[in-house]
């Protein structure tokens, strides 16, 4: 059934409902057999149709878009990817040759792992099961820093900033260590932490750190300091729908709007009449503050748009924000094409062992 | 304004208020607590203790022992004419800076002692000599105290000296480990407590005396068959209580019938039995009723005079065994026979009244013994036994009748050994006070610290052990005593056998010290109290009189005892003596006591004068700018102390507007009523109280930050958090203790929901990503000592480096050893690598060998790493122990991750272990994106009732998004309302519960979930169940066991038990059960008899009974014989039945 109202936010069937104490319709219900006598089986058409990708805000750091018209398991695939499967580089072997400061190997190793590396996967290999370190899949990066008394400093002075020469080690004295073939390929964007402010450890005079560390590709289910995001995540947008048949009151209008996040609901300064600013609704937090006061009873219904996710991923690494959600995509296609593979052997019943093998 | 600005007072402003700004109430006054704890610090009993020692007792005592004679040489004396005990110095001979400092000896396994000097005068031929500073022993030094390096330094100097600026001190370095003597309960001394006993009819009054020197005896007066008498374990058997009054000199009836039962006919009535019995047994006189006390006493004498009478004999007792601390001076005993009437009194009021019956466990009448007071004790022991073997060598010297030189004391002094030195370091390091000299024997007085987090050490100073026997089923002693208000913590006591018998000090409590009594009796008889030795019964027990006791003895009467306590109190608030001195009245026992002895719990309190309370706005603002101290308070009159005895005698407002005209005295702070560990709960007040209780004993295994030089210690065992948080909510408690400084735990995004089944039974679900990016993360240390020792036959030990095999390789598990035969630091131990290679010569104990040292053939005696988890060698240490052994200390680091199985807790005494640890993209989230770290099942909520983890996640929840640290102080704190107001500005819902998201599906909840911080301890590694796993692991060698045949215990010839006898596994009773209802008779035959005590027997089918050789020996017949096979232990029972004239006979059928 493609009706209109299918299209339309107001559309109930496309409704989680934000009741007081509890949410309902939490789940799709456009499959086949659910409604008696409509079509809901899948149709790349209708499905074209409905999909639609908005990008709402970039900035260098994060990415809001809106996607519109798929099933919650679609959208949330593409966050957990993002997750745990889109690959980064990290540092995940270390080397201590020297560390003579108060953090101990292990911590300090941990710390340089979390570091988010500027690299390109792309440009890298990730390890095979060898573990053999190549030029292709490993970037060696080293620290060397030795804290020294600052000469000049003046004799009061307090701040270890000035007092010492390097009293603090930042992700900035990784120092990039070329092999191979790796300066051609990474010509013009040097491998580097992405922030070099990062502080890693502190350092008196006389303490002295001097580590090597190889950075490899891997993925965050591996370990979180592979997750190329620091967060993927998703809302649901958020709708109000205000009752005809029970208006608020116009005395109460300024305390209903306050019951909503900033923007969302307009009170018009004549009549004290409310209504839903339309295009500031998604800056609603959900705080369900409406339901807590008795006299808005009715006046309102909280809802959620099942199928309207707003994204917000930001990153944390090499990738460009923009470039995460098709990353994810690709890693996407890769699976699928990996199960397509699957089930055309197990489809043309080959011969064999009957095991079908899945690419990683 | 923020609310830790406490912290810097001096600042301009604090919450908003400027200086200037009137301070209106309550809100204020608190800051009178971190006043009190900069001035007396959080284990000022401890120091105070100590202190008083080293300063006045060990004066006291050496002035009490300060004469030595010769028995051979009646001219020799030696006088000791002052005694001080200097500063913590080296005891290498060879050390040019004699500083040390307590850190130095935690590693070095020596002493943190000090010497004792003394000042001597003796005699030597003919002249007086004079000597300062003769050293006659060490004593160990309490961190902290007068004595110590440690006192009035800064951070700064603390940190060259490795020490940690938040250590509470309070505790002994001997031979390198830190040892505490915990603080004692005991019933106080001199004060005469009436018992009954229900079910014998018992009523009795008893008194322990206790005076300076020790010696410790407890008195009775008891009834017995309706009569009372006096029972002393001094005199064989009980005096009637007549007889001993007449021998203390009261001989008229009429006076003793008044002095004990006063005026009232039915006291009168009672007591008429006594005389009775006294004119029955003839005793009418004085002398009468000494003769026949003095029949009676125990003679207990060394030397072998001349006998003397019995009167003389009783009038010895009386005068100096029983009821020691009242004084006899010139033999008048008037005093002593008043206490001996007052006790009696008080046994008739008793029998007439159960409420005169006195309680126990009335914390006004405990002491606390404290390391000080324990510490006198041993040194006046062995300061006698010195004197006692100086003496003797010295007559050794002097009856040598001719001496080339003259006799000089002092040499033979510095020939006394050690007798002192080692005496406390072995009392201290074992435990043991047993000094036969004052009848003690205990052992345990002394524990390590507990370093197993900061607020485990904590917990341990403030902690107060019962004297009371742990297997005794009393409830009393356990009870939480109402007048614990304010002085022990309710909450703070371990579950189990020690329940209630080892509590722990409220967090604004000090402990006296001892307060010269004859300054405090003249005051008291100067302000109008008559002498006691006037006073006639009549008068002592008139209408309007009041006895007043100094320290339970009594003094005199007044006629106005409210009059004469407010002079008192005034002179007391006016600085004139001791603010530790306490005065109230008994209107009970109409008496007026007066305490200056020590170990009585106070508190400081606001004094109320007409119903204002004396500290106002000024005073407070003057706190703030510094310029006014606690000590100023005191000095001023605005806050006094109070004893448990005085509190209750005063009329205290919780708050200011409780005031009424009767108030006498103004909490400073609620909240103190908790100590230094239950103030680390937030909210406690809307917990269930056991919770409490239950986070109190695991906020002490929490493992965090132990102390600011946790990373120079090198500890048996040590625990750290790799990234330690301070709680979003905190108390304030919290920064009075520092627990925001070294804290243990790390605040977690918890959302209370269930998740995967894996959370059933309290146990906890685990953000994998949260783990991987550093929650939860530990280390443990551990320490492995090697001593490289010197052999009298002069040989030693020695390291040396790795071995290469044959094809010149150095082994893998020497790898990690460099030149020196150490592991060179930083480098990875697996299992089984040698650590330290050490090699002892083969000889060592061969004490005729005299060759050449070098030469002697040694063998390996390695230390080898035994964990099955690879470490890291953290430090490894070279030093000198005090007798000249090499002294190598390794400290070997683990890094650990939370895993399953590991124990996690928040503050509310919900503890679980870790269920399961989940991606992170498979845990919910909100709309923010936000990924909990810890999922919480919410069934563990409405059995336990933590309302105050609720309102903790709310408080903190709200404190993240206002970037503000909330405040959860017990009996305050911030409020829900307020939290919620935050969250709803926040565009959260004011509950707390958020709409999350499933990351599995994707789809949103149908519940809203409670999402918020929890501050959660991590890794409670004491018994968690890891390390049980990680300990069976490793032992399942030592468990694996298995036996076809072997060997057969004699009596019943059935396999014996056990693995370490070779023992069979047993078919116990109910295995049996299943093989019979399974019916699998064979099975169960040959289990239990064919593969067990199979025997072949041969018995007489004619008498039942057993023969053998198939001869019967009862019918003497071989015809009716038949072989049987039963088990050996049926045998058995039938031989030991008919050796207990049983027969049993065997009634034999073919089956």
């Amino acid at each position: 059934m493609a009706s209109t109202s299918a299209h339309s936010l107001y559309d109930p069937r496309r409704h989680v409902r934000v009741d007081p104490e509890r949410v309902r319709d939490v789940s799709s219900t456009d499959f086949p057999g659910y409604w008696p006598d409509e079509d809901h089986s899948w149709n790349l058409e209708k499905f074209k149709e409905r999909l639609r990708v908005t990008v709402t805000r970039v900035s260098n750091r994060s990415i809001e878009f809106d996607m519109v018209g798929v099933d919650a398991s679609i959208a949330n695939a593409f966050r957990r990817i993002l997750i745990a499967e889109v690959p980064t580089v990290c540092i995940e072997n270390v080397y201590v040759h020297d560390n003579t400061s108060v953090m101990v190997d292990e911590v300090f190793a941990h710390r340089l792992g979390m570091i988010p590396l500027n690299v390109d996967p792309a440009l890298m290999e990730m390890r095979d099961s060898t573990g053999q370190a190549t030029d292709r899949n490993t970037l060696v990066f080293r620290v060397n820093v030795t804290c020294t008394r600052n000469k000049s400093s003046p004799k009061d002075e307090t701040d270890p900033a000035v007092l010492y020469h390097d009293a603090e080690v930042l992700s900035s004295h990784l120092k990039w260590e070329p092999a191979g073939e790796q300066e051609a390929v990474f010509e013009g964007k040097p491998p580097a932490p992405t922030n070099p402010d990062i502080v890693l450890m502190k350092l008196r005079p006389g303490q002295e750190v001097d580590i090597e560390m190889h950075a490899v590709k891997g993925v965050g289910k591996d370990h979180a300091k592979f997750s190329p995001v620091a967060t993927a995540s998703y809302r649901i947008l958020p709708l109000i729908v205000l009752n005809p048949e029970k208006p608020v009151p116009p005395h109460l209008a300024a305390k209903f709007q306050k019951c909503f996040s900033p923007g969302v609901i307009d009170v018009d300064p004549q009549t004290q009449e409310v209504s839903v600013n339309e295009g500031n609704m998604r800056k609603e937090t959900m705080s369900r503050e409406v339901h807590r006061h008795p006299e808005f009873k009715g006046c309102v219904e909280l809802k959620r748009v099942r199928d309207y996710f707003l994204f917000n991923i930001e990153s944390e690494g090499a990738y460009t924000p923009e470039r995460l959600f098709p990353e994810s995509i690709k890693v996407m296609r890769e699976k699928i094409a990996n199960i397509r593979k699957a089930a055309q052997v197990l489809s043309s019943e080959s011969q064999g062992t009957g095991d079908v093998e899945m690419g990683g | 304004m923020e609310e830790d600005d406490w912290q810097n007072p001096d600042a301009a402003h604090w919450k908003g208020l400027g200086l200037t700004d009137p301070v209106k109430s309550i809100e204020d006054k608190w800051l009178l607590l971190p006043a009190f704890l900069k001035v007396k610090g959080l284990v000022k009993q401890h120091i105070d203790s100590f202190n008083y020692f080293v300063d006045v007792d060990i004066k006291n005592i050496v002035k009490a022992n300060n004469k030595i004679t010769s028995d051979v040489d009646p001219r020799f004396w030696l006088k000791y004419t002052d005694i001080a005990v200097g500063f913590p110095d080296r005891t290498d001979a060879d050390a040019i800076d004699k500083s040390v400092t307590p850190h130095e000896c935690r590693l070095r396994d020596t002493t943190y002692g000090a010497p004792i000097l003394v000042t001597i005068q003796y005699t030597r031929g003919k002249n007086i000599i004079r000597r300062a500073n003769v050293n006659i022993g060490r004593l160990p030094i309490m961190l902290r105290s007068n004595k110590c390096v440690l006192t009035g330094r800064n951070e700064a100097q603390m940190a060259r000296m490795t020490e940690c600026p938040l250590d509470p001190g309070g505790y002994f370095i001997v031979k390198g480990t830190e040892k505490v003597i915990l603080v004692q309960e005991q019933l106080s001394k001199n004060r005469i407590i009436v018992e009954t006993d229900p079910t014998k009819g018992v009523v009795q009054a008893s008194c322990t005396s206790s005076t300076h020197g020790g010696l410790k005896s407890k008195t009775y007066v008891a009834t017995k068959k309706g009569k009372i008498y006096l029972r002393h374990n001094s005199i064989h058997e009980d005096v009637p209580i007549v007889i001993a009054l007449k021998a203390l000199g009261i001989q008229s009836d009429k006076e003793i019938l008044l002095l004990t039962a006063g005026n009232s006919e039915a006291y009168k009535v009672t007591f008429s039995a006594n005389l009775e019995e006294a004119a029955k047994l003839g005793v009418l006189t004085r002398h009468q009723a000494l003769e026949y006390i003095g029949a009676r006493v125990k003679i207990n004498r060394k030397v072998v005079g001349p006998r003397r009478p019995a009167w003389e004999e009783a009038l010895e007792a009386l005068a100096t065994i029983v009821l020691a601390h009242v004084p006899v001076v010139g033999l008048d005993f008037r005093s002593k026979a008043i206490f001996v009437a007052t006790m009696t009194r008080r046994v008739l009021m008793a029998m007439h009244d159960e409420k005169m019956v006195d309680d126990r466990d009335y914390v006004g009448n405990k002491r606390l013994e404290l390391a000080g007071q324990l510490l006198a004790l041993l040194f006046e022991d062995l300061f006698k036994t010195f004197n006692t073997n100086l003496k003797a060598s010295i007559d050794k010297v002097l009856k040598k009748p001719s001496r080339t030189n003259e006799f000089d004391a002092f040499n033979t002094m510095q020939f006394q050994g050690d007798h002192i030195t080692s005496g406390f370091v072995r009392a201290i390091s074992t435990g043991n006070w047993s000094l036969k000299r004052f009848k003690m024997e205990r052992a345990g007085v002394t524990h390590v610290l507990s370093r197993f987090s900061y607020i485990s050490a904590l917990g341990m100073m403030t902690r107060i052990s019962s004297q009371f026997e742990k297997t005794r089923k009393v409830s009393g002693p356990r009870a939480l005593q109402p007048s614990q208000w304010g002085m022990l913590c309710p909450s703070d006591t371990p579950e189990g056998e020690a329940c209630g018998l080892v509590k722990n000090l409220a967090l604004m409590t000090h402990i006296t010290t001892d307060v010269e009594e004859e300054p405090i009796v003249r005051i008291a008889y100067m302000l109008g109290v008559e002498d006691i030795s006037l006073a006639t019964g009549t008068e002592i027990y008139g209408a309007n009189t009041f006895v007043v006791h100094v320290n339970g003895t009594i003094i005199g009467l007044t006629r106005y005892p409210a009059r004469f306590v407010s002079n008192f109190r005034k002179l007391r608030r006016a600085g004139k003596f001791s603010e530790f001195v306490s005065v109230y009245i008994n209107h009970h026992h109409r008496t007026v006591q007066i305490a200056t002895d020590g170990g009585r719990i106070c508190r400081p309190m606001i004094i109320i004068e007409n119903g204002k309370p004396r500290v106002n706005s000024e005073h407070i603002s003057m706190l703030k700018k510094g310029e006014m101290t606690f000590d100023d308070f005191l000095h001023r009159g605005l806050v006094e102390y109070l004893d448990v005895n005085e509190e209750n005698d005063s009329y205290i407002a919780l708050y200011e507007p409780d005031i009424v005209p009767t108030t006498t005295h103004l909490e400073i702070e609620p909240f103190t009523l908790l100590g230094a560990v239950a103030g680390l709960i937030p909210y406690p007040h809307h917990n269930q109280s056991p919770r409490n209780t239950y986070q109190c004993a695991m906020g002490k295994q929490a493992i965090g930050a132990i102390g600011y030089n946790q990373l120079n210690r090198i500890d048996t065992l040590l625990y750290l958090l790799v990234y330690p948080q301070q709680p979003m909510v905190k108390t304030k408690t919290i920064d009075l203790v520092g627990y925001d400084r070294l804290p243990a735990g790390q605040n977690a995004t918890v959302a209370v929901m269930s998740y995967s089944g894996y959370d059933i039974e309290d146990a906890l679900i685990l953000n994998k990503a949260s783990l991987d990016r550093g929650y939860g993360r530990c280390q443990v240390l551990r320490k492995n000592t090697a001593l490289i020792r010197k052999y009298p036959n002069g040989t030693f030990d020695r390291l040396a480096d790795a071995p290469l095999d044959e094809n010149g390789q150095v082994q893998k598990k020497f790898d990690i050893i460099q030149l020196d035969g150490l592991a060179g630091v930083g480098e990875r131990v697996d299992p089984g690598d040698v650590y330290v290679n050490k090699q002892m010569p083969t000889n060592a104990n061969d004490n005729t060998f005299s060759g050449q040292a070098a030469t002697v053939p040694y063998k390996n005696s390695p230390l080898t790493y035994k964990s099955p988890v690879a470490g890291n060698i953290d430090k490894v240490m070279i030093t000198d122990t005090e007798n000249e052994q090499t002294l190598i200390k390794v400290l070997i680091r683990q890094t650990r991750r939370p895993e399953l199985g590991d124990k996690f807790s928040s503050r509310h005494g919900q503890k679980g272990v870790c269920g399961l640890i989940v991606n992170q993209e498979d845990m919910p989230f909100n709309d923010q994106g936000i990924v909990p770290d810890t999922i919480m099942n919410p069934h563990g909520f409405p059995s336990r009732m933590t309302v105050g983890k609720m309102i903790e996640l709310l408080a903190g929840k709200a404190g993240v998004l206002s970037g503000k640290l909330q405040y959860g102080t017990a009996f305050g704190g911030s409020k829900v309302e307020d939290m919620s107001r935050i969250l709803i500005e926040n565009g959260f819902s004011y509950s707390g519960k958020d709409m999350l998201t499933s990351g599995i599906t994707g789809e949103p909840m149908e519940a809203y979930v409670y999402f918020g911080p929890i501050y959660y301890q991590v890794g409670i590694l004491l018994h968690s169940p890891r390390l049980r796993h990680i300990r069976t692991e490793h032992m399942v060698m030592d468990k694996m066991h298995a036996r076809a045949r072997g060997p057969r215990a004699t009596l019943t010839r059935q396999p014996t038990e056990g693995r370490s006898r070779e023992g069979g596994l047993r078919l116990g009773e109910m295995e049996r059960d299943c093989l019979i209802g399974y019916g699998a008779t064979q099975l169960l035959l040959e289990r239990l008899m064919i593969s067990s005590d199979q025997f072949e027997v041969n018995a007489c089918e004619e008498c039942g009974l057993m023969g053998y050789n198939g001869w019967c020996t009862y019918c003497k017949s071989s015809k009716k014989m038949a072989q049987l096979t039963i088990p050996y232990a049926a045998k058995l029972l039938f031989q030991e039945l008919m050796a207990m004239n049983v027969v049993p006979r065997l009634v034999l059928d073919d089956a």
